[in-house]
């Protein structure tokens, strides 16, 4: 099908301070694992800004497809929302902690691989239109060989790699601006 | 190395800058380093989907969900969410959140001298159907005073957030009212640099889906990144 029609999609504006209200139910509901996946990960860390200070009213979003050709839209009758998406909104610390699905390997064209990594949305105050970073979860070297990871300078690189802080368990900070500024994607 | 597939980026001036001094709260927390070409992957390519079962009764009735009405002007809200290919997105996640009629939030840091009202929370939620559209009833939210700057004052508006199809379809943005002399002070409005892309914020008074002696309508369309070719409920093959 082609057409020629093309809509200009819609701008975006701040979250605002106030997101709870209407955001906070997903945080809350969240599904029980389903049965075929049940390893999950949990990923802690914390939002800082500018000056290192933290970021109390943020809300980031994970995102990891199953498989490539099962389940490629996380579509699942039985729960409300998929087990590779979850939302999380930052405390009075700035920190976050979610538990998910741990990702997987995801082809890349015919002969590459991805790492298991989530893409990452991020909200808040000040932020007029969300960001979009990526986080890598690895227990050993299969990063090295990521075609997305490679492209980024090395000094850089670092900033989308969650660091394992034991058994299922990652930590991994979004610094907004300054000093190690997460890597985001232009969209 | 080969060259990867890239996202599109937005038409140029339909969407705000990440710094944008007006709007002081973007200045320390928007990136300053280069952003990178997103990779367009099946990550990018897909997204979660919503079950019916995260919509409660009255979760489209704001004015419904506590002993007695709420006070301020009852409205109705409708629109149709859409693709890049003018293609109605259904089932759709559309979340929703407001102050009330008195600019007040129900939240904690919310520290306005306006009062709260024990009929309103300000939050709903709809799936839109398969002609990609969504209604809720409501109050008129009013407007209020934040500290961006002396006198600021934020015109009336409704947070909308929206999941279409794959999550880069992703969209959180505030709806405006017509004819509000607010707007054109309003930093975070007018963050959008191209003039139609910010009216396109803006709903139209809709008299024909108004309800006499009851409640006036307000319509307002919105466009999601994403094309036909976007996987939706169907795994792609």
């Amino acid at each position: 099908m082609t057409t020629e029609l093309k809509l200009i999609p819609s701008g975006s504006q701040t979250v605002g301070p106030y997101f709870r209200i209407g955001l906070q139910h997903l945080i809350d509901c969240v599904p029980v694992p389903e049965e075929e996946s049940p390893e999950l990960i949990t990923i802690r860390g914390q939002v800082l800004d500018r000056d290192g200070t933290p970021v109390n009213d943020a809300m980031l979003e994970f995102w990891a497809p199953a498989t490539e050709g099962k389940e490629a839209m996380g579509k699942d009758d039985q729960a409300p929302y998929p087990a590779g998406f979850r939302r999380a909104a930052t405390d009075a610390n700035g920190t976050f902690s979610i538990t998910i699905r741990r990702p997987v390997s995801i082809a890349l064209g015919d002969e590459t691989m991805q790492a298991p990594h989530f893409l990452v949305l991020v909200f808040a105050r000040g932020l007029l239109r969300h960001l979009i970073s990526r986080v890598y979860i690895t227990d050993g070297p299969s990063n090295v060989s990521d075609p997305i990871l490679r492209q980024i300078s090395p000094e850089r690189r670092g900033t989308l790699i969650a660091q394992q802080d034991g058994p299922g368990t990652f930590r991994w900070n979004v610094r907004l601006q300054g000093q190690d500024e997460t890597v985001f994607f232009a969209w | 190395m080969t060259n990867l597939a890239t996202v599109r980026e937005a038409a140029p001036n339909t969407q705000p800058a990440y710094h944008f001094p007006p709007y002081i709260s973007s200045v320390a927390r928007s990136p300053r380093l280069p952003l990178v070409l997103l990779p367009d992957t099946h990550t990018e390519k897909t997204g979660p989907v919503f079950g019916h079962s995260l919509i409660r009764p009255n979760d489209s009735d704001l004015t419904a969900q506590h002993e007695g009405y709420p006070l301020g002007e009852r409205i109705f809200v409708h629109g149709q969410v859409l693709n890049e290919d003018g293609r109605p997105v259904r089932n759709a996640l559309v979340e929703v959140w407001q102050a009330n009629a008195a600019g007040r939030y129900r939240h904690k840091v919310d520290n306005h001298d306006a009062p709260l009202d024990p009929n309103f929370s300000g939050a709903g939620r709809i799936l839109t159907d398969h002609e990609g559209r969504y209604f809720f009833k409501t109050i008129k939210p009013g407007p209020y005073p934040w500290g961006n700057h002396h006198n600021a004052w934020r015109p009336a508006h409704i947070h909308f957030s929206f999941f279409g199809a794959g999550i880069l379809s992703r969209l959180v943005t505030q709806m405006y009212f017509p004819d509000d002399p607010l707007q054109p002070l309003d930093p975070i409005f007018n963050s959008i640099p191209d003039e139609a892309a910010r009216n396109r914020l803006v709903a139209r008074l809709d008299m024909n889906r108004s309800e006499p002696n009851y409640a006036l309508a307000y319509e307002w369309d919105i466009v999601l990144r994403g094309h036909g070719d976007t996987p939706f409920e169907e795994p792609r093959r």
